[in-house]
């Protein structure tokens, strides 16, 4: 009796109110096992789980430390699981009672997703608001970009140079949401070089962006009623490799003397190398990039460089065409809002701070 | 026609890219993964195809032409012939036909990319520091009061991250954290929120086919 009494006292702890249920939001194959911590918790090594599949015994699936209280589990969906978790102390165990049965399944939509569906949603529907204000014809005011005006004079100094004007698209692959806008503005600068009938020298650093840089521009030309100007040979590949590819943009600068050097696309270590070669040959260099950790570098050693959502504003800025105007005005919006919320948000916090108001906590 | 074909490709496999997002079904996640890996390396080896033919042609017209530097050309392309009949009888490891050793070197794809891809890359990244010098210099001259602040907050940070920052002032570490912290990350932050959104709209323009200038403009 006395014995039984002691065991009591001293008998591990197991967890308590152990559920399974399917992972929530996800692609399937995923049972979430929660539970309540042990009364030792704090003494603890763990806890085991335990799995039976369909009845069958249970075997050990995982384990994690103390003051957890969940465990992702692998599983086949449309089987049945039961799960029991056990405290771990000195090669001593206590079990809990197994959880209720469950199955794991494929979700059709990600709930957790719906604030940034609603947030996507709004946004589109600003933008798509301002370019039909634009379709309207009404005058929309952009703030002035100095980088972007700074295209047609570099523009117009190759041409009364005589030399040619350097187009470089970085890195970046042709999924990259940085070399989408860089080619849009390509296919701008493309239109303007064909009508001053400068030349312009597009290597690239990837066979595909390379075919499509090589389609915009020679789409560019044409549109401008200009094919003859386009010479296959200066839109070329060069190599998918960063250094390989800065020190061959490196030669080009110092061979053909661009009088004008555009960095625009995705870029890495390689932007302040060209950058760098660029400035010392004396052309005017515009750079654009939507790397946070090379914009510095561009600051420092281009003339104009445009920062983050300038990028994707350049086509638009540079063509003039209104509904592409409407776009920006509706992200400018946009930016509003985000920045209104988040004021909003941070008052708030700091309203909690104080325990007079602590209804805002 | 013409257009307009591009133009609905663009929008069906826009959407059919914004999808998987939303919807985390394993049936789904495994089409568009077939559809973002399979298909662009589909796309991807014709276009290498493409890109190698440019080269050549690029190196070819140079070395006729004899323009300036051109002996280099022939550097291209020879090393163009070796690397692609060590690659293809050689392979990434020498497993192929060609004898795997011959006084002392390997002929595979992978002895070549260690000994001449791998240091000339990093004989570029070292250039990187003299360049990274001589631009600081250019940034850090005040000549404005904006090149003022940033020559004064790199001139902190620089010390503050010293081990004498503490030998100078306690303080003066903290100071220099806080400006990573706060005024950088807060700038950062302004940046990569103008990033995101400007990146949904260049996707919605091009979804929607109001943005064409990738293909050359309106028509």
């Amino acid at each position: 009796m006395f014995c039984f009494l002691l065991t009591s006292i001293f008998a591990l702890s197991p967890p308590t109110g152990v559920e399974a249920h399917d992972t929530p939001n996800d692609g399937g194959n995923s049972i979430t096992v929660e539970w309540t911590l042990s009364a030792d918790d704090a003494q603890i090594e763990g806890y085991e789980v335990y799995r039976s599949e369909e009845g069958s015994d249970y075997e050990l699936v995982g384990f994690v430390g103390p003051g957890r209280t969940s465990y992702e589990d692998e599983t086949e969906d449309g089987k049945e699981y039961t799960y029991k978790i056990a405290t771990l102390q000195n090669a001593e165990k206590a079990y809990s009672e197994p959880s209720e049965p469950a199955r794991s399944k494929s979700q059709w939509f990600d709930a957790g997703s719906l604030n940034l569906l609603i947030g996507v949603i709004v946004f589109c529907l600003i933008i798509l608001y301002f370019i039909n204000q634009a379709r309207k014809g009404k005058k929309l005011y952009i703030r002035k970009i100095s980088g972007l005006d700074a295209v047609e004079d570099a523009v117009g100094r190759a041409t009364e140079m005589g030399r040619p004007i350097l187009y470089s698209m970085g890195i970046g692959l042709v999924d990259y949401i940085a070399t989408i806008a860089s080619f849009n503005i390509l296919g701008e600068i493309a239109k303007k070089t064909g009508q001053y009938e400068t030349s312009l020298i597009v290597p690239t650093s990837d066979p595909v962006v390379y075919t499509v840089a090589r389609e915009i521009v020679k789409e560019s030309y044409a549109t401008i009623g200009r094919p003859d100007l386009f010479d296959a040979d200066k839109v070329y590949f060069v190599t998918d490799s960063q250094f390989a590819y800065a020190a061959a943009v490196d030669g080009v600068m110092l061979r053909e003397r661009p009088a004008a050097n555009f960095f625009i696309g995705y870029f890495k270590a390689e932007s302040l190398i060209m950058a760098e070669t660029g400035a010392s040959t004396g052309a005017i260099q515009i750079a654009g990039t939507d790397q946070i950790t090379q914009l510095p570098f561009f600051v420092t050693a281009c003339d104009f460089t445009l920062i983050g959502e300038e990028l994707y504003a350049a086509s638009a800025y540079i063509s003039k065409e209104p509904l592409l105007m409407g776009a920006i005005k509706g992200e400018d919006l946009g930016k509003v809002v985000i920045f209104g919320v988040l004021a909003i948000a941070s008052l708030i916090g700091l309203l909690t701070k104080f325990p007079v108001l602590s209804i805002f906590r | 026609m013409k257009r307009r074909f591009p133009l609905m490709l663009v929008l069906i496999f826009g959407i059919l890219g914004i999808v998987p997002y939303f919807v985390p079904h394993g049936g789904y996640q495994n089409f568009d993964n077939a559809l973002r890996n399979d298909f662009i390396r589909i796309l991807s080896a014709f276009a290498i195809i493409l890109g190698l033919v440019s080269l050549m042609k690029v190196h070819h017209d140079k070395i006729k032409r004899q323009r300036e530097n051109w002996q280099y050309s022939y550097v291209l392309i020879i090393g163009f012939v070796v690397t692609g009949l060590i690659g293809l009888f050689g392979g990434i490891e020498g497993e192929l036909f060609l004898p795997t050793r011959i006084a002392g070197f390997a002929f595979d794809i992978q002895t070549l990319y260690l000994n001449i891809i791998v240091p000339l890359g990093s004989t570029m990244f070292a250039l990187l520091a003299f360049f990274m010098a001589s631009a600081s210099y250019r940034a850090f001259r005040a000549r404005s009061l904006e090149s003022t602040l940033l020559l004064s907050a790199a001139f902190v940070i620089m010390i503050g991250l010293l081990p004498l920052a503490n030998n100078i002032s306690e303080h003066l570490p903290s100071f220099a954290q806080w400006i990573m912290d706060i005024p950088n990350v807060a700038a950062k932050r302004g940046i990569t929120f103008g990033i995101a959104l400007g990146a949904i709209a260049t996707s919605l323009k091009i979804i929607l086919g109001i943005e064409r200038s990738w293909l050359g403009g309106k028509e």
